[in-house]
């Protein structure tokens, strides 16, 4: 699989502070991308790179193999953190007008303004003033200004942010279907379900570096300690704990059971097979429950910026 | 190109659609006019009051025929009882004031002993009048004193008009020169008046966009130097455009104004009270005059007045616009400009005071050559003083440095702008400012 976006070594300094240092990052094309970090990683300096709002003092971004330019920006759709719209303005002209900014012909917004307009059955607000608006209203229209030009790349930072669930979920699903349809996502949140729900690949950036990349599945396994979460029917549940922490590294689990079982969390060192575990706690009583402990995005979220904290 | 043309279409027609905009455009005409006539109905008024004046003429030079009665003023001969009585009467009845006039041997001393009382200070205007039928008095007096005949005295006057010419020969007109401070004051005055609307409607503009958070979404598509660079000629057609409806809405209300007032006007000449024959030799030396300047208006280089005009409005104004979006990027509300203001008015403020106190007084003196030799005043000082006719290598060394400070302060206005507008919740000091010079 080839990649739609890829940043090359991008430093960026505002006069002493360094934004971004020597970032790199790969977007394969299709899949979406969540781009997470710490406020004030620079994420945003690195998103508003890629739309050439800001320059890279060095480094080079790559859109579908060349050099990005200047035109390209009739490629990339960007649904910025700070958004908002031209209060006095019409909410139909004021799409007309942003989506002739990206470089789309009149006749053609008309036509993918009206399909939007229709698939969110907002037709009625053509003609009304943003200030008209709802908050949430207003991110709607903002949402489809963002799509409406069919961008290969589509980033967002914070997309959710002043939804309502209901909403939220519409625009999730939204996303979804770009991706099928061959769109590109980034996108930036601190939302980490949403991260765990949406994104094949993630990069994290803390203090100005990269400290993480890939696939979220692949970095799962590697954050995963061969720590497995068990509940074990026992007659006597302190004694068996002390049996187990005898023979395993044993760390207290907070998993809400329905009967008085033991619950624990026990570690296995590298190289043992789960199933010796599995085989020793059938010795020691019923088992309801046996699973091995996945890190979930927030926990490896926490762990790599605290890791790189004491760095 | 294509993008510059659509932001500087919507900036226009924002601008245009502006409930305040329309209001503005056709509610300051009337308003000026309803100035102008109120200010000119008050004057009226006040000069039409007819004041009543007592009098005491005690030296008994006088008759009631210098005193007498006309619109302004009324006398009353007060000669017959003593002056404390004089100024309780007066005092009583309401009048205006009382005059005194002592009795003394010599003209001269009495010339130094004239008195008038009055309960508030006299307006002066009616005290130079009361002043000079005295002199005119006295002085046929003392003339008489001292032999000199009279007839003679009129007959030997003589009224000197020189002709200006120029060293080729060609005769000049003096009310030329009134034409052209006329138009040096006035396109001074347009360029300020322009600069400071809609400089600020730029500054505004820009806040606006700022505050509202939808910049971001806009230099997403469209590099910042565009989107400021079409703001600035978006309000500037907004601006034209409010500018020529003002001079047509206002010289068709002047014409309705002069033919409704025209008349009383020219009554109120004809009883001015001016020597019949000074009135021929007035009217004469106008009609040459009016010739001359017809044909002197005709020499001017009309074309070249025309094209500096449009050179240095437009520069004047790109020139600080550019500066009031960088100002308007800078800050996050109106009331944080201030500070960057100052800077920005100053210069303006001082070329419209030297182009009035020097460039008419003497148009190619050092002060007014040299600030019509700095950018930021010369599009004000040197249209003043475009008409007085300036030495081409000046025009060109004024334009030049205009051009080169242009480019250089766009390209510094584009710098603070393209940081600045995505800055929030910080009122910058100039040392951040300069920071952002090397972002």
């Amino acid at each position: 699989m080839s990649n739609l976006l890829v940043a090359e070594n991008i430093f960026k300094n505002y006069g002493d502070f360094t934004a971004l240092n020597n970032v790199s990052i790969s977007v394969p094309k299709g899949s979406i991308f969540g781009l997470l970090g710490p406020n004030g990683a620079g994420k945003t300096t690195l998103i508003r790179i890629i739309n050439q709002i800001a320059l890279p003092d060095n480094g080079t971004i790559y859109l579908d193999g060349k050099p990005l330019e200047l035109d390209d920006v009739r490629y990339i759709g960007y649904l910025p953190e700070e958004r908002g719209l031209y209060k006095s303005m019409k909410v139909g002209e004021q799409a007309l007008y942003l989506a002739q900014l990206k470089g789309m012909s009149k006749q053609d917004a008309k036509i993918q303004l009206k399909y939007w307009f229709d698939k969110f059955d907002i037709g009625d607000w053509w003609n009304k003033k943003v200030q008209e608006l709802s908050k949430g209203m207003a991110q709607k229209v903002q949402f489809i200004i963002t799509v409406m030009h069919k961008p290969k790349l589509l980033i967002f930072d914070e997309p959710f942010s002043g939804f309502d669930p209901i909403n939220a979920n519409l625009i999730k699903d939204e996303i979804l279907q770009l991706r099928d349809e061959g769109s590109t996502v980034v996108f930036s949140t601190h939302r980490m379900e949403s991260v765990e729900e949406l994104c094949e690949h993630i990069a994290l950036i803390d203090k100005s570096n990269k400290i993480l990349d890939g696939k979220l599945s692949d970095i799962k396994r590697e954050f995963k300690s061969n720590t497995y979460e068990i509940a074990i029917h026992t007659s006597d549940n302190n004694s068996v704990e002390k049996e187990i922490a005898k023979k395993f590294v044993v760390l207290p689990s907070n998993m809400k059971v329905l009967d008085n079982e033991l619950v624990l969390k026990v570690k296995i060192k590298n190289g043992e097979a789960s199933n010796d575990l599995l085989h020793y706690l059938s010795s020691k009583g019923t088992i309801s429950h046996f699973a091995e402990v996945i890190p979930n995005a927030n926990e490896i979220f926490i762990q790599a910026v605290n890791k790189n904290a004491k760095k | 190109m294509n993008k510059l043309l659509l932001i500087i279409k919507r900036e226009f027609i924002a601008k245009v659609r502006n409930k305040t905009f329309v209001i503005m455009t056709f509610l300051s005409p009337l308003l000026m006019i309803g100035m102008i006539a109120l200010v000119a109905f008050l004057t009226k008024n006040s000069l039409e009051q007819k004041r009543t004046v007592t009098y005491i003429d005690a030296s008994h030079l006088f008759s009631s025929d210098n005193f007498k009665e006309d619109k302004t003023i009324k006398f009353i001969n007060l000669s017959d009882v003593d002056l404390e009585t004089a100024k309780i009467i007066t005092q009583e009845s309401n009048h205006y004031g009382l005059l005194y006039i002592p009795k003394k041997s010599e003209v001269d001393e009495l010339s130094k002993n004239i008195q008038f009382f009055s309960e508030n200070s006299p307006n002066m205007i009616l005290i130079a009048d009361l002043e000079s039928v005295i002199s005119a008095k006295l002085q046929t007096i003392k003339r008489k004193n001292l032999g000199i005949d009279i007839e003679k005295l009129k007959a030997s006057k003589i009224n000197v008009d020189m002709q200006l010419s120029n060293f080729s020969g060609e005769r000049t007109s003096k009310l030329i020169n009134g034409l052209k401070m006329g138009f040096g004051i006035g396109a001074g005055y347009l360029l300020m008046m322009f600069v400071i609307i809609y400089g600020n409607m730029v500054m505004r503009s820009v806040i606006e966009e700022k505050t509202s958070r939808i910049i971001e979404i806009i230099i997403s598509s469209v590099k910042p130097f565009y989107l400021m660079l079409g703001k600035v000629i978006g309000t500037a057609s907004a601006g034209l455009l409010q500018f020529f409806i003002w001079s047509v809405v206002l010289s068709i209300l002047m014409l309705i104004a002069s033919v409704v007032f025209g008349v009383e006007m020219s009554s109120n000449i004809s009883t001015m009270q001016v020597p019949s024959e000074q009135m021929e030799m007035m009217k004469s030396t106008m009609e040459g005059e009016i010739q001359l300047l017809i044909s002197e208006v005709l020499k001017l280089p009309l074309f070249t007045m025309f094209f500096m005009f449009l050179f240095y409005f437009l520069g004047g104004y790109l020139l600080y616009s550019s500066i009031f979006a960088a100002i308007g990027a800078a800050v996050d509300n109106e009331t944080d400009t201030q500070q960057f203001m100052l800077p920005v008015i100053l210069p303006l403020m001082l070329g419209v005071y030297v182009g009035f106190s020097s460039v008419i007084g003497d148009p190619h003196g050092t002060v007014a050559t040299v600030f019509s030799m700095i950018p930021f005043t010369s599009p004000i000082v040197m249209l003043m003083r475009i008409p007085f006719g300036v030495p081409w290598w000046q025009i060109a060394i004024s334009m030049l440095l205009l051009i080169v400070t242009f480019v250089g302060v766009i390209w510094f206005a584009a710098k603070i702008y393209r940081v600045g507008i995505l800055m929030y919740g910080k009122k910058p000091s100039y040392k951040e400012l300069y920071k952002w010079l090397k972002y």
